[in-house]
């Protein structure tokens, strides 16, 4: 058996190491390393709670908004907030531009580059996807990075700018939005989908989306212009279908009053979330303790000579058990059929985990123009009401990796205990207490490595489109 | 070309994110056809691993040249001064390390950021145990990770692109600055901020300045009115040109509704008040428009709080306006 000690591990976001154990040239065991450490849960304690709304969004610069809807859900929480509708609305809209942005910031410059290496030369899709694809010098930057900016200006109607925005608050959002900014919103989601259709699918989202099984989307990609037909043709090249199989227990916390909340195992059955099931463990972590703790009495002690730790990344668990989240989780829960395929056939794979992504941009960008038409200009957007001295809440909320929650405890007016689970948490978590792998390291098992080996592992790898900085906020 | 290294290390890689959303070109072509060429960005290049390693060791030892070195995120000298809180994936030696070596051979340094220049939102926590400090400060205090006699092989110290997030005109337009005609000493500002964009206000074409005139304001989250009274808005003292610039099209803080809390300044990140909460002695907001003396300030906004129309009073309350301006007939007379 040899190691191998992987990293820098770039186009994720934020910093990542991998250290595997190879036999026979395949990866026999796989440990994966946060090396570094922000600590914002203990920049929050001690604050008034109300500064969580400017301090949570600059844990992560690619799930800023996420992180402030968490934690104005959290506060809305201690206190029985009910946002005004058109708050609830402006909220879909703002977290939705922000989880689309990322999905397409995450296919188009950290995923396909990869496709370029020169190790796939001998394949006859590599001259077109490379000179398309290229980091930094490919086509198709100069077209995704003008339309992800012009769809980005949907932050400067609704929420000021992104990222970091405070404008999220429990009550709803501070920007009450015009019937005449209502119809500039309108057709800067219509500019975005006319990118999405021709460009990136070169079909209409509608069709997108309804693609409801694996031949469907396979003959769909057949021959048809676009960049996700382009990727599905060089990935079932690839076998990617089969490659990346992690946990197969699949969690969500639900967004956008459309994707359910649950937790779904092998053989697409879920169950209802139970947050009471979560736990963090610290075993393998540069933290304090090894016990699996409930997050609302959690605390993050640094231990940077800890035994046995290998990462500043703790470890996650629903009912104990590992689960993996993201937009593949979010869309097998709400039922999707084509993606529920893919797993019943090989399981989570780098191809399912991409289109459920696609199947989230072809989605939900025409629920976003429905949110937009139902909000009522000269409505309020903003609830008014108090956070109490003494109180506890939980918000519970999906970012674009996946399941993201804060846990909140406010004591004599101040916050007392402010503790994070970000979605990288969970499928980035290290061994817990009984030895189980997180999502990744699971993954990572029977993968070619070492001299000469197909850079399979850098596929896997991104199709979870890490966000390292929340993992370790 | 003028070849530009990229790194990040305690930050949450907003600065990169804000950049990208660059416009009206895309951003890539924008800086390639204007003579910057990205040898290395953690989230852009191709190179991993030890491909990436090497290339970085090559620049690190001056063996392979480069101009232009950014830095995204504090400089995390913890714990205990080991520099373990953020080390290279792959190799294992500090960050802290890196930069200080790719540091000795660059042409200009630029610091990406308020926790680059200054530490920002990193060293927020009770007494620093990340050890966290910029590029060539620490808070406000001159020193930093590299010190306060450092100077770039340019002869210029630490160019402190402050903001949290930075706005990508700000990047872009000094990677420009710098590829066109090159900065001297006299184009930054005290705290070594570009002054093309540092020697603004916020204050200067906020949306909100009727309400200001007549200290008409808001009283909660999403109201029209001035901000500056109640909600904690520094605008007024806030170095950037965010309302003459415009963030994602139109868009800036105050016009998203809520306080600017001086992002571009050092300790912007713990005010020693709640953000959005206006601290005051005696009724008096404590930190009053810069240029502006206190007893002018006083008697100025008693009187325009006297005189305030009552369609400002009424819309500073409202998150829309409830009473439209009067039509006036415009021609001489």
């Amino acid at each position: 058996m040899s190691r191998l000690v992987l990293g820098p591990f770039n186009r994720v976001e934020g910093d990542l190491e991998l250290q595997l154990d190879v036999e026979g040239g395949q990866v026999s065991a796989a440990r994966v390393n946060s090396p570094l450490f922000r600590g914002f849960e203990q920049i929050l304690v001690g604050r008034a709670p109300l500064d969580a709304l400017a301090i949570v969004p600059r844990i992560c610069g690619i799930c800023s908004v996420a992180q402030s809807a968490a934690a104005a859900l959290a506060l809305a929480d201690t206190a029985g907030i009910v946002p005004a509708p058109n708050g609830r609305l402006a909220r879909h809209l703002i977290q939705a531009t922000e989880n689309l942005a990322d999905h397409l910031t995450h296919f188009y410059l950290f995923f396909m580059p990869d496709f370029a290496r020169s190790d796939y030369a001998h394949h006859a899709w590599h001259g077109a996807v490379s000179e398309r694809f290229a980091a930094l010098n490919g086509t198709a930057s100069g077209d995704m990075l003008p339309a992800r900016a012009g769809f980005l200006r949907l932050m400067g109607f609704l929420a000021g700018r992104w990222p970091h925005t405070l404008a999220l608050q429990p009550g709803g959002t501070t920007r009450a939005i015009s019937s005449a900014e209502r119809i500039r919103v309108l057709a800067q989601i219509r500019d975005f989908r006319a990118f999405l259709e021709k460009t990136l699918f070169g079909d209409a989202l509608e069709a997108v989306a309804a693609l409801g099984s694996i031949d469907a989307l396979q003959a769909w990609a057949e021959a048809r212009q676009g960049d996700f037909p382009a990727f599905l043709r060089a990935a079932r090249t690839l076998r990617l279908e089969q490659t990346g199989r992690a946990c197969d227990r699949f969690l969500s916390f639900g967004a956008y009053d459309l994707l359910p909340p649950g937790l779904l195992s092998a053989g697409m059955t879920s169950e209802p979330l139970d947050i009471g099931r979560i736990s963090e463990d610290h075993r393998h972590a540069w933290l304090y303790g090894s016990d699996a703790v409930a997050p609302a009495n959690g605390h993050t002690r640094v231990a940077a000579d800890k035994a046995d730790a290998y990462t500043w990344c703790k470890a996650p668990r629903y009912a104990g058990q590992v689960a993996e989240t993201g937009a593949l989780a979010r869309q097998l829960l709400a039922g999707h059929p084509l993606l529920q395929a893919f797993v019943a056939s090989h399981g989570g794979s780098v191809t399912a985990r991409i289109s459920a992504r696609m199947i989230e941009l072809a989605s939900l960008v025409p629920a976003m123009e429905s949110w937009a038409r139902q909000l009522t200009p000269g409505e309020a957007f903003c609830t008014q009401g108090e956070i109490p001295d003494e109180a506890d809440g939980v918000g519970l909320t999906e970012a674009a990796r996946g399941s993201l929650g804060h846990w909140l405890s406010v004591r004599h007016g101040r916050i007392a205990r402010y503790q994070i689970i970000a979605p990288t948490t969970w499928n980035f978590s290290p061994r817990d207490a009984a030895g189980q792998p997180g999502p990744l390291e699971q993954a990572l098992v029977g993968l070619p490595a070492g001299e000469g080996a197909p850079p399979l592992i850098q596929h896997v790898v991104r199709s979870f489109d890490p966000c390292m900085v929340c993992t370790v906020h | 070309m003028l070849r530009l290294v990229w790194l990040q290390s305690g930050g949450c890689g907003g600065c990169t994110q804000s950049l990208l959303c660059s416009e009206p070109r895309a951003l890539l072509a924008e800086l390639r056809d204007a003579g910057i060429d990205i040898v290395w960005h953690p989230a852009l290049s191709a190179a991993s691993d030890r491909e990436a390693l090497t290339l970085l060791e090559d620049l690190a030892e001056g063996r392979t040249g480069f101009d232009i070195l950014c830095v995204e995120g504090a400089m995390l000298r913890g714990p205990n001064g080991t520099g373990r809180f953020h080390l290279m994936a792959g190799d294992g030696r500090p960050l802290t390390d890196w930069v200080g070596r790719l540091a000795r051979h660059a042409r200009w340094v630029f610091a990406i950021g308020s926790c680059t220049a200054f530490g920002g939102f990193s060293a927020a926590s009770p007494e620093n145990p990340l050890e966290a400090c910029g590029l060539q400060y620490e808070g406000d205090a001159p020193g930093g990770l590299l010190g306060k006699a450092f100077t770039s092989r340019a002869g210029l110290p630490v160019i402190n692109i402050a903001g949290c997030p930075t706005h990508p005109g700000w990047v872009v337009d000094s990677l420009e600055k710098l590829a066109l005609e090159g900065f001297t000493a006299d184009d930054l500002d005290a705290l070594q901020r570009p002054r093309f964009y540092a020697e603004h206000l916020v204050h200067h074409g906020c949306p909100r300045n009727e309400f200001y005139e007549f200290k008409a304001s808001a009283t909660k989250p999403s109201d029209l009115g001035c901000l500056m009274e109640n909600m904690g808005c520094k605008g007024t003292q806030a170095h950037a040109d965010c309302n003459t610039r415009t963030w994602n099209g139109s868009g800036s803080c105050v016009r998203g509704g809520f306080p600017c809390i001086s992002c571009t300044s050092p300790d912007f990140e713990a005010p020693g008040h709640p953000f959005a909460e206006t601290p005051k002695l005696a009724g008096i907001p404590i930190g009053l428009p810069t240029d502006m003396p206190k007893a002018w300030f006083v008697a100025l906004a008693a009187l325009s709080k006297s005189a305030t129309p009552r369609r400002v009073r009424d819309n500073a309350v409202a998150d829309h306006p409830v009473v439209a301006p009067a039509i006036k007939r415009t021609e001489q007379k």
